[in-house]
């Protein structure tokens, strides 16, 4: 039966383009807050923006950039992002997802993502999924600047809805439950606390080196 | 029992428990933190009221945000409010926790990647985490380095684990004596040409061949630190007398009865005979030309004898139109045409002794060309920049007109002062071509210290080998 998940379905934006690299997710000058919030404003901030941007600076007095399509009032509220290949790519600040995030994605769709990004959307609640070539392929071909589409995104099933299409994607099952129930990764590992303790007793006893 | 990995061995001798989905709990030997990926993490900690797990396995530095000169200031040295506070913040979380710290102040301050290994902090067959990509790098002692996270910092902080899955084995061979004056920077920078950004993605490589084998740890150090710009999170150089020699007499490490004991660990950590790679890729060292990149990904490279290739040449052609856009670049330009700016000796790539070394040997008696408007060299920690300074390397430098300076990361990423300015064209031994990473529309051409010493003599890219 299907049974879409709301929080990940909606509208989306597509940015045809591999290698998307998390400078341009979040460009280096926004890393200096020692917050997790308050980064959207600057997300993809050199694409989005003409000028240069600062941080803490007021974005309504800068020149934005109207041919891309974040600027677009009809994707304002998009929730999905559609990229190509290696998305996420380079360096392992975590500040990249928390700008998606704080801008109102939900999910990001792309055909491959680089590791440590992929890893970084789960632990802050955002779906990374892959699709094949060829179906990221026909959501490109059809997508319209002019009309916002949606995707709907049933997780359970792992199927993910666009017009007439379904696409199957995988996720394993502690991820898919991480974003279901919200699960406090940490709080989850800390009950391992006597296996973890009982390791590093005999670890230590095999490596003395190791440890001061 | 069945042949292993080095990546396997690495993999077996930290595995602490597997979880119910699959994923593992890894225990970490080693964290290295900085000021910009920890401060999240440590009130994450705070608002679980609990403490960090191990704290003798913690050393933290600044080093992102830290300005290259005027370094007796100390914080009073950072001008930009919002670094000094995220300097400030790390002090602040030191001093919380008693964690071992290497101050502004300190000579042993530096790039977190090249005080580890320094310091003796990094040894073979250990786990070693830090919140940056890079710290692939220290997979050149036969460690399991790894990247991550903010949300993963907190969990080792808290847990002293890694939730991780097991990749897959990559085996990269090259065989061969290196042609002269091309280095490991020309290798890895090779290497993400032939296999791609994305080509290690889901894997650890393991580096192997006589090539690999006769380079210096340096040398080690900067092919696996470019591990991650060919996707691979981690990358790792099997230990040999090469790196014992190296790790022998460090203040961290192991010394007397303790190094020995180490060291009959330490020589098993190779892979078996017969171990089962899922990729493997066999290079030829002949094949290996100093290298340039000319766009905006770390795999847009070609040798030094080469054009700047066609868009029309490759699948996404629109990927690569956008790049020579950005870059200024028309096709079919041969790359020794290509003028410079700014010259950057420097980051957790290309910053250490070695390095500095070649770039003064190509360097002496020699002069900037008149185009080039500024060049940098910034010695990768303090330690560094004394011992430079003992060899006299740094007259060198300054003799040349570069700007001699102190330790950070400084324009390999321009959270710092040192950036480029618009549309400013730079040769630069860093590690990603990214848009806008040395600076707001800033151009970065990636090339090894050799060849940004021979770019600053032309003030142009010239293969190094006419200099």
């Amino acid at each position: 039966m299907k049974q879409i998940s709301n929080e990940f379905s909606g509208t989306f934006i597509c940015l045809d383009k591999s290698n998307v690299d998390t400078d341009q997710i979040i460009p280096k000058q926004f890393l200096k807050s020692i917050k997790k919030t308050g980064f959207g404003d600057n997300l993809f901030d050199g694409w989005r923006y003409l000028d240069e941007g600062t941080i803490d600076q007021e974005t309504s007095s800068r020149m934005v950039n109207k041919d891309f399509i974040f600027n677009n009032k009809l994707f304002a509220d998009s929730n999905i992002l559609v990229s190509g290949e290696n998305f996420g790519c380079g360096s392992s600040r975590e500040h990249a997802v928390w700008a998606l995030k704080d801008f109102g994605i939900k999910t990001v769709i792309a055909g491959s993502f680089a590791d440590i990004f992929y890893n970084n959307c789960f632990k802050n609640g955002l779906l990374a999924l892959c699709l094949k070539k060829s179906e990221i392929s026909k959501i490109f071909e059809n997508f319209n600047e002019n009309s916002a589409q949606s995707i709907e995104i049933d997780l359970i099933n792992q199927v993910l809805y666009y017009g007439d299409s379904e696409f199957k994607f995988e996720l394993d099952d502690y991820k898919k439950k991480c974003l279901l129930e919200g699960l406090d990764e940490i709080g989850a590992s800390l009950k391992f606390t006597d296996q973890i303790k009982s390791f590093e007793k005999n670890y230590q006893i095999k490596n003395p080196w190791l440890f001061k | 029992m069945s042949s292993k990995t080095l990546y396997d061995k690495l993999w077996d001798a930290h595995h602490v428990a597997k979880r119910d989905d699959g994923s593992s709990l890894i225990y970490i030997d080693r964290h290295l933190i900085h000021e910009v990926t920890s401060p999240q993490a440590f009130d994450g900690l705070r608002e679980r009221k609990i403490e960090p797990w191990r704290v003798d396995s913690i050393i933290a530095t600044p080093d992102h945000n830290v300005p290259t000169e005027n370094r007796a200031k100390g914080l009073k040295g950072i001008s930009d409010s919002t670094s000094k506070l995220q300097v400030l913040t790390l002090e602040e979380n030191v001093k919380k926790y008693d964690l071992n710290f290497f101050s502004l102040g300190d000579e042993r301050q530096g790039i977190v990647h090249v005080i580890g290994p320094e310091q003796g902090l990094t040894l073979p067959g250990m786990t070693v985490v830090c919140g940056d990509s890079h710290t692939s790098t220290h997979g050149a002692f036969g460690a399991l380095a790894m990247g991550i996270g903010t949300s993963e910092v907190e969990h080792v902080l808290a847990t002293q684990c890694l939730i991780a899955y097991k990749q897959k084995n990559m085996r990269i061979n090259i065989e061969g004596d290196l042609l002269e004056r091309v280095s490991a920077k020309d290798v890895t920078m090779f290497i993400i040409g032939q296999i791609g950004t994305a080509g290690g993605t889901g894997f650890n490589i393991e580096y192997a061949g006589s090539t690999i084998e006769n380079l210096s740890m340096e040398g080690r150090m900067t092919l696996c630190n470019m591990s991650i710009e060919a996707g691979a999170r981690s990358g790792m150089v099997a230990p040999d007398q090469t790196t014992f020699d190296y790790i022998k007499g460090k203040p961290f490490a192991p010394s007397g009865d303790q190094f020995d004991k180490a060291l009959d660990t330490w020589i098993s950590l190779k892979s078996d005979p017969g171990a089962v790679f899922d990729n493997e890729f066999s290079f030829s060292s002949e094949q290996i030309l100093p290298q340039v990149t000319w766009g905006t990904s770390p795999e847009m490279v070609s040798s030094i004898d080469e054009k700047v290739p066609e868009p029309r040449d490759f699948k996404n052609k629109e990927n690569y139109e956008d790049a020579l856009n950005y870059m200024g670049l028309k096709p079919g330009t041969k790359l020794t045409d290509i003028s410079l700016d700014q010259i950057f000796i420097g980051s957790c790539t290309n910053s250490r002794i070695e390095d500095l070394r070649i770039a003064a040997e190509i360097l002496k008696g020699n002069k900037l060309a008149k185009n080039i408007k500024r060049a940098l060299v910034v010695p990768g920690s303090g330690l560094v920049k004394k011992q430079a300074e003992e060899e006299g390397l740094h007259e060198i430098f300054i003799d040349a007109g570069f700007s001699w300076r102190d330790a950070g990361c400084s324009m390999c990423l321009g959270m710092n002062p040192d950036q480029l300015n618009q549309e400013e064209r730079c040769a630069s031994t860093s590690n990603r071509n990214f848009e806008g990473r040395q600076g707001y529309k800033g151009r970065t051409h990636l090339v090894s210290p050799a060849m940004a010493a021979a770019a600053a003599i032309e003030g142009r890219f010239i293969d190094v080998r006419e200099i």
